[in-house]
């Protein structure tokens, strides 16, 4: 191998360089991320909740195309209890803290849904009420 | 050496012409056969113009397609009532308001009569006619030319009911639906909607800066039993009638069966769903 001196050293460098926000941040991955349970005490919800941490993205976009393109605006029965399609009017009603619990994971993971540019979180829903 | 060359050149010149006449030869050979499957297609063909004649050119009406009547003859002189109904429809789909009308965003409007009724006459036109705003939507066309012009199919008719629907999700904002449609129902997003909203209805959501928006019939509320929020809003003046258009029962079937009336541009071919009582 020729230039072998300059060759190892600068690989290891380099190494080092792209490895460097896990040294950095001292091979922690920071606090891992508590989204808060729904603050009215439901502890059902239309689907076990490991299937609903790997799976509600894929539901919300089933439920999303299911309303829109095919008016399949019925709603599904889950343990004898009804629950619109919906992110406003299902989900929202007992994880009514976005910032707590949407948040903390999408946050924590860097992704960004544009769920909110067009659906109201609760807090934003009330921001303006009607006033009569 | 010539000997071979002139045998080459032979063979080159009889596959050249092989090769050339060959589409020829396969059509002919092949044209028997397809003379023989041509009667059976001929049956149908005939079968089809049977059923035609009968219902004048105009398409059998299959599954539901819903319509909306405005019998503008009970809103002759009461534009406060034309308010109400648009108000309605602007609370409950969270439609910002702009002063500029630039940037209006419309589901159901005010319009005089040479602007809803552009391939009417308005020479001559009576006094209620000139005087008097038009209430004007989207059509919920049976052909309707923004659905064709959609590159991402965000508008599409939905088959089970004829209404004209958007998925916000989808739509990447390139305006050519409000190219498309001939009735002006469409509205662009140039600003985020929020900042021009008073209050929300927390039932429906919003739109997005840089999005078509239009009116959907209400398909939200009608999933819960409800009627179109305009027809609500003055419903105890009957000036607005809703509902299956294919169904002869229905009550918009027994006023269209009744009453003359006109549609929006209907030299289009867009077949609207809205008629008018003038």
């Amino acid at each position: 191998m020729y230039n072998k001196r300059t060759v190892i050293p600068g690989l290891a460098i380099f190494v080092l360089f792209v490895t460097l926000p896990l040294w950095y941040n001292g091979l922690s991955a920071g606090p891992i991320p508590k989204p808060e349970l729904p603050p009215n005490g439901t502890k059902e919800c239309v689907a076990p909740a490991s299937e609903m941490r790997d799976n509600h993205m894929v539901l919300l976009n089933e439920w999303r195309d299911s309303v829109l393109r095919e008016s399949g605006r019925s709603s599904v029965s889950v343990g004898g209890k009804e629950y619109p399609k919906a992110l406003q009017l299902a989900c929202m009603e007992c994880h009514s803290n976005k910032e707590k619990f949407c948040d903390d994971c999408h946050t924590y993971a860097s992704v960004k849904p544009y769920c909110w540019d067009c659906h109201l979180t609760p807090v934003e829903a009330a921001s303006k009420k009607e006033t009569h | 050496m010539d000997n071979q060359r002139r045998k080459f050149l032979k063979m080159a010149g009889a596959t050249a012409l092989a090769g050339i006449s060959a589409p020829a030869v396969v059509k002919l050979t092949a044209s028997p056969a397809l003379a023989s499957s041509a009667p059976a297609g001929h049956g149908a063909a005939t079968q089809d113009s049977h059923a035609q004649p009968a219902a004048h050119g105009e398409e059998a009406p299959k599954g539901v397609r819903l319509g909306l009547l405005i019998d503008m003859r009970k809103l002759y002189g009461k534009p406060e009532l034309m308010d109400k109904a648009i108000a309605a429809c602007n609370k409950v789909h969270n439609i910002p308001h702009y002063d500029d009308r630039k940037n209006e965003i419309k589901w159901i409007w005010k319009t005089p009569f040479e602007n809803a009724f552009v391939d009417q006459s308005v020479y001559h036109s009576s006094k209620e006619t000139k005087e008097n705003d038009f209430l004007v939507l989207c059509n919920h066309c049976d052909e309707p030319p923004c659905v064709r012009v959609c590159p991402t199919k965000a508008t599409f008719r939905d088959e089970k009911n004829g209404i004209v629907a958007m998925d916000y999700h989808r739509c990447i904002g390139c305006r050519f639906c409000m190219m498309g449609c001939p009735y002006g129902a469409r509205s662009f997003n140039w600003f985020d909607p929020r900042d021009n909203i008073k209050e929300y209805n927390p039932k429906f959501p919003t739109r997005m800066r840089g999005v078509v928006e239009k009116c959907n019939f209400c398909g939200e509320r009608l999933a819960e039993g409800l009627e179109p929020a305009c027809l609500e809003a003055i419903k105890e003046t009957g000036a607005i009638v809703f509902g299956d258009i294919n169904d002869p029962n229905s009550e918009i079937s027994q006023v269209l069966a009744k009453e003359h009336t006109i549609q929006r541009n209907s030299s289009l071919g867009t077949k609207p769903s809205v008629f008018y009582i003038v």
